[in-house]
């Protein structure tokens, strides 16, 4: 089983890119579950997901522990929460970021998911969307397909700049 | 005149009190409906009324629901009648305190949703079918069980709050004038949407007169513009015949005060306030009538 | 079709293929998004449906009871505080013999504001006469919804059903599941005590005790015999679409020495408790129970084995709801878990923890008593 974090804040789409990441998995015929870890639902908030990956049915429903990988969508986050919490030794980190970052020796892949968004103007009241980037970015890691990314993204969205930014962050981000 | 048909919904087997207006408002109110209606009755006097089962004295379908749901059974209800196109009337037929009281809120739900029903409130003024117990639309002075010493708040202005809900119809009746309340109820059927029926049930016991009194003390409320009949299509108000005479020419109040029971713990000043009441309401009538307000 | 989704539309798809004719709608976290996609469902003309947008859960289901009188098919969704306050009309609708369907996202109740997981709102409706599922995933939640409807609509039955599921742990959760075409699975509903124009008749008028007593032991029978008609109902659903289920579901029982009761989420993270278990050479089974109301007849699965029973649940005064019907119903000794109250975290080390620390007729209040 392959277990994921998602780190977020309120109105980031941290939420939507989990369950979109469940669908790409599933669609590569995997097993998947995605489960936001709620509190009061609003704007700013720090919001972690959970996504495990299985090629069995999964029946665990308690949070993850040890995750294989961990996505912070936004880097100011780690002021508040520790992200790195539990992260397997061989565990790895996809960042938000411009910028390659040293984290504890991880394997840190880094891509500008916001800068993605902007360039695309792919922006809701006023937050830039950084879910269909992410799911781009979670493809070139190999987690995911590219063909399964862009089902998943054209089933839940009618804007083509969704699809357009995935493939824009595959490109960006280097192994 | 209208035609009021001569078939029965009510019958004689009713086990409602001596000179009981409600049920005189049930046989009316069924009159005008015919035979494609339901009731929907939360706890009240009509609970007891219709009688014990396995019996019924009634021949429409009557469903019995719980005190503070009557409006939103109906809502269903019609809406489930509307969805596979019958045009079945859906009444409620509620008193006072599961209307003013516990059913307000599903009532005022009822009324926003546009529910296709027709509300009818038979207010007796207090829980009677409990043995009198003070309801919100107890009328400040009279005694009930749980006021011995008389009410010393107003009557609950629950036409004012149902207008603030823009029912296509409402309008007010009083069991002493059938004809008129059987034209309103015929009207308000022929209306698709909301509609809300006020309708004074004077009540022998709670009330404490004889009760052969019953058609005389619902006149003389009218009479002395303690109840006004008037109705209210898509807001507009136009005051009823009864009504009409009594907006020129009163009798006074302590005349319909006097032959209560009920009011015999009403002070002088709860009279004249009560008076006073009248006075300012019916002022307020006239001068929408004659579109000043 | 294969789909994925959360706890919460899988049921809201059940619903729009059971194609009720009435819906009530009052929205409560967690369950809010069954009644949005619903109301999704209603303006697409997936669902043709008269949607009645409620002011309160009283009067949602008091909705159900008028829209259901007249012999059509209903649906509603609560949760938690939405449940108890609609009590009254729970009792009101069972006792009418009215086949409505209601999901309920389990959810804590106040005060303090917690609407973490809990059993305690449906559990303390048990007495209502709904019968009452626990599912423990969205693919059982989209089944157990459809399944519903022809269980509670049989005509040996005519009593409501509450298909419940954990708060966020279920109903937020997106893994896949595969819809069916129900085709007559579903009858059409036919309830023989529609209001009838043309033979008018009194409903729930004033009763006399000999007379309602008759009542009352009517819905026990409708009760007792939603047993064979939930199971009919279950084999047919296994033979027309593939997926199998129980009064309860059992998973490594067959040898175990010691079985886990839970019900709900708990009962899926059970089984990988049994599983790690075994690898330590304890042999543990897990049952899930499924059916709640009508509770299942355990006394053979128990027999002869150790029980630890979860409770995500508590009457106070009393004990562990699901400990004490399944100690009454079988005999058996129970080590009596509370763990999971308000959402609390409870993994599958966790619950091989209870296993391990197990003691009959004790009661374990999980990260309390330590």
């Amino acid at each position: 089983m392959y277990e994921i974090r998602l780190h977020s804040r309120g109105g980031q789409g941290g939420v939507t890119a989990a369950k979109l990441l469940a669908q790409a998995a599933f669609l590569d015929g995997k097993y998947a579950t995605a489960t936001p870890l709620y509190g009061a639902e609003r704007r700013g908030a720090p919001v972690v997901s959970f996504i495990r990956i299985d090629d069995e049915p999964i029946r665990i429903y308690s949070q993850i522990r040890k995750p294989d990988l961990v996505i912070i969508l936004d880097p100011s986050i780690m002021h508040t929460v520790d992200v790195m919490q539990g992260l397997k030794p061989e565990g790895k980190v996809l960042i938000n970021s411009p910028r390659p970052v040293e984290m504890g020796g991880h394997r840190v892949y880094n891509a500008d998911l916001t800068g993605v968004a902007l360039s695309l103007d792919l922006v809701i009241a006023g937050n830039p969307i950084l879910n269909t980037p992410l799911l781009g970015a979670v493809a070139k890691v190999g987690l995911v397909s590219r063909e399964s990314v862009r089902k998943a993204i054209s089933g839940t969205f009618k804007d083509e700049r969704n699809a357009q930014a995935a493939l824009k962050a595959y490109e960006e981000l280097s192994l | 005149m209208a035609e009021i048909p001569d078939e029965e919904f009510i019958l004689k087997t009713t086990s409602a009190c001596a000179g009981c207006s409600a049920s005189l408002i049930l046989r009316y109110v069924t009159k005008a409906a015919g035979k494609d209606t339901v009731l929907v009755v939360p706890a009240c006097c009509t609970s007891v009324i219709q009688g014990v089962y396995p019996n019924t004295a009634m021949n429409i379908p009557v469903y019995n629901v719980a005190f503070a749901s009557a409006a939103a059974v109906a809502s269903g209800m019609s809406e489930a009648f509307r969805a596979v196109g019958k045009k079945t009337n859906v009444i409620c037929f509620a008193g006072d305190g599961g209307t003013v009281d516990i059913g307000i809120q599903a009532l005022s739900g009822a009324l926003e949703r546009g529910t296709d029903f027709l509300y009818i409130c038979y207010d007796n003024e207090a829980y009677s079918n409990t043995g009198m117990q003070r309801s919100g639309a107890t009328p400040l002075g009279a005694s009930t069980t749980t006021t011995p010493l008389g009410k010393k708040d107003y009557k609950k202005d629950l036409d004012a709050i149902v207008q603030a809900h823009n029912p296509v119809y409402m309008a007010t009746a009083c069991s002493a004038y059938p004809v008129d309340l059987y034209n309103k109820v015929k009207k308000a059927l022929s209306i698709p949407g909301p509609k809300f029926m006020h309708i004074l049930a004077p009540c022998p016991p709670g009330w404490r007169y004889p009760s052969e009194k019953t058609i005389e003390v619902g006149k003389l409320a009218v009479q002395s513009g303690m109840w006004v009949l008037y109705e209210r299509e898509n807001g507009k108000l136009s005051i009823s015949g009864a009504s009409k005479a009594a907006m020129k020419k009163r009798i006074p109040v302590s005349e319909y005060l006097k032959v209560q029971g009920r009011f015999k713990t009403a002070t002088e000043e709860d009279i004249s306030v009560l008076s006073e009441h009248v006075e300012n309401n019916i002022k307020k009538l006239e001068r929408e009538v004659e579109g000043i307000c | 079709m294969l789909m994925i989704g959360t706890g919460n539309k899988a049921v809201a798809t059940a619903v729009r293929d059971a194609k009720p004719t009435v819906v009530a709608a009052y929205p409560i976290t967690p369950q809010t998004e069954v009644v949005e996609e619903t109301a999704n469902y209603v303006a697409s003309g997936e669902l043709d449906a008269r949607y009645i947008p409620v002011e309160s859960e009283h009067s949602s289901m008091a909705a159900c009871i008028g829209a259901a009188a007249t012999g059509i098919r209903t649906f509603t969704a609560t949760s938690s505080h939405g449940l108890v306050y609609m009590c009254e009309m729970l009792h009101m609708s069972a006792a009418a013999r009215l086949p409505i369907v209601m999901a309920n996202a389990n959810r804590a109740l106040g005060p303090g504001w917690n609407i973490g997981a809990e059993h305690s709102d449906s559990l303390s409706m048990r007495d209502t006469g709904w019968l009452q599922a626990y599912v423990s995933t969205v693919q059982e939640a989209y089944d157990l919804t459809l399944m519903a409807f022809r269980i509670a609509e049989d005509e040996n039955v005519l009593l409501p059903v509450m298909i419940n599921l954990d708060g966020f742990l279920l109903t937020h959760i997106t893994q896949s599941f595969e819809t069916v075409e129900p085709g007559d699975f579903i009858p059409e509903i036919n309830t023989p005590h529609a209001i009838d124009i043309d033979n008018p008749g009194g409903y729930g008028t004033l009763t006399p005790s000999n007379e309602h007593f008759k009542f009352r032991r009517d819905i026990e029978r409708g009760m007792r015999d939603s047993v064979k008609v939930i199971e009919d109902a279950q084999n047919d659903f296994a033979k027309r679409f593939g997926r199998k289920y129980g009064m309860y579901e059992e998973y490594m029982t067959g040898d175990a020495d010691v079985l886990v009761i839970s019900m709900g989420t708990l009962a899926k993270e059970t089984e990988v408790a049994v599983d790690n278990l075994r690898k330590e050479g304890i042999k543990a089974g897990s049952v899930g129970i499924r059916w709640f109301r009508p509770f299942p007849d355990l006394k053979d699965v128990v027999e002869g084995r150790e029980v630890v029973i979860i409770d995500r649940d508590y009457s106070f005064g009393y004990g562990g709801i699901l400990a004490n019907e399944v100690r009454s119903k079988t005999g058996c000794s129970p080590f009596s878990v509370i763990a999971g109250l308000g959402g609390q975290e409870v993994t599958y080390d966790d619950i091989a923890g209870f296993v391990k620390m197990r003691a009959a007729n004790e009661e374990h209040w999980f990260g309390v008593d330590e």
